[in-house]
C-alpha cells in the first residue's frame, strides 16, 4: 500500500508547477493551462484525503471543482478571444490598459 | 511521469505542445485517480478534463492562429522570483504534508464495494449537497451564456 502521504508530495508538487508556469509564462493560453494544471493538483488532494479517511464527500468536492473548472475555462477563453479580437495579442504583457 | 508532462506544459513554446502535454498529464492523473479508488472521478477526469476542456483549449489555439511565440519571455528577475516563491510552497507544504498520518483509512469489506463508485457519490450529490449541485448547475449555464456574448463580435 502506498502511503498517502506520497500522493499528497505528488499533488503539492503539480501546484507548484503550475503556480510557476502562471508566474512566469507570457501566452495567456498557457497561463490558463497552469490554472488547470493547479485545479487538477487540488483535485489530487481532495482524492487522497478521501482515501485518507475512508470518506465519499471528498469526491462530492473534486467533482465540484471539475465543474467550475469547465466554467472557468469557458469563460477564460473567451476572455482571450474577445482580447484577441480587439488587440491583436493574446500576451499577457501587451494588456496592461487597467494598469496604472 | 505526471511531472515530467507537466514540466512540458510549461516548458513547451508552441501552446499546441503545451495542450498536448496536458492531455497526457490528466491521463496520467486519471491513473493515480483509480490508484486511490476513486473510479468515478477518473472516468469523469478523462470526459470532462481530456475531453471538452482540451477540445476547448485546441479550438482556441487554432482560432487564435498561434504558432511559436517569438521567444520574449518574461526577464530573469520574473523567472527568478517565480521560482523561488514556487520552491519556497513546496518546500512548506511538503514539510506540513510529511506530518500527516500516512496510512490509509482500513476499510471494511462492506465499505471497500461501495468507496467511490457512482451509487454512493450520487447518494451523497443528490441528498448532503443537492443545493451546491444545483447552484453549479445554474453556475455553469451562466457560464455558457457568458462565453457565448463575451466572444461574439457583435449581438
Amino acid at each position: 500500500m502506498v502511503p498517502i502521504t506520497y500522493y499528497l508530495l505528488l499533488a503539492a508538487a503539480l501546484f507548484c508547477m503550475g503556480m510557476f508556469g502562471v508566474l512566469v509564462r507570457t501566452n495567456a493560453l498557457v497561463v490558463f493551462m497552469c490554472v488547470e494544471l493547479m485545479l487538477n493538483a487540488v483535485n489530487l488532494t481532495f482524492l487522497a484525503f478521501a482515501r485518507m479517511h475512508g470518506d465519499g464527500i471528498g469526491h462530492v468536492s473534486a467533482f465540484f471543482v471539475i465543474a467550475v473548472a469547465a466554467a472557468e475555462a469557458a469563460i477564460g477563453l473567451a476572455i482571450v478571444i474577445a482580447v484577441f479580437r480587439s488587440r491583436g495579442s493574446v500576451n499577457v504583457d501587451d494588456i496592461r490598459t487597467m494598469k496604472h | 511521469m505526471t511531472l515530467v508532462s507537466a514540466g512540458l506544459v510549461i516548458t513547451a513554446r508552441s501552446p499546441i505542445n503545451s495542450a498536448m502535454a496536458l492531455v497526457s498529464t490528466f491521463f496520467f492523473l486519471a491513473g493515480i485517480y483509480v490508484l486511490l479508488w476513486a473510479h468515478t472521478v477518473a472516468v469523469m477526469q478523462v470526459l470532462v478534463y481530456a475531453g471538452a476542456i482540451m477540445v476547448l483549449f485546441l479550438f482556441v489555439i487554432m482560432l487564435l492562429n498561434l504558432g511559436d511565440a517569438p521567444h520574449r519571455g518574461k526577464s530573469s528577475v520574473t523567472r527568478l522570483l517565480g521560482g523561488a516563491s514556487a520552491l519556497g510552497l513546496l518546500a512548506v507544504l511538503s514539510v506540513t504534508l510529511g506530518r500527516t498520518n500516512p496510512m490509509p483509512a482500513n476499510l471494511g469489506p462492506q465499505a471497500q464495494a461501495t468507496f467511490g463508485t457512482m451509487a454512493a457519490i450520487g447518494q451523497s450529490i443528490f441528498t448532503t449537497w443537492l443545493l451546491p449541485f444545483e447552484a453549479v448547475s445554474l453556475l455553469l449555464l451562466v457560464a455558457m451564456v457568458g462565453a457565448v456574448v463575451v466572444a461574439k463580435s457583435r449581438i
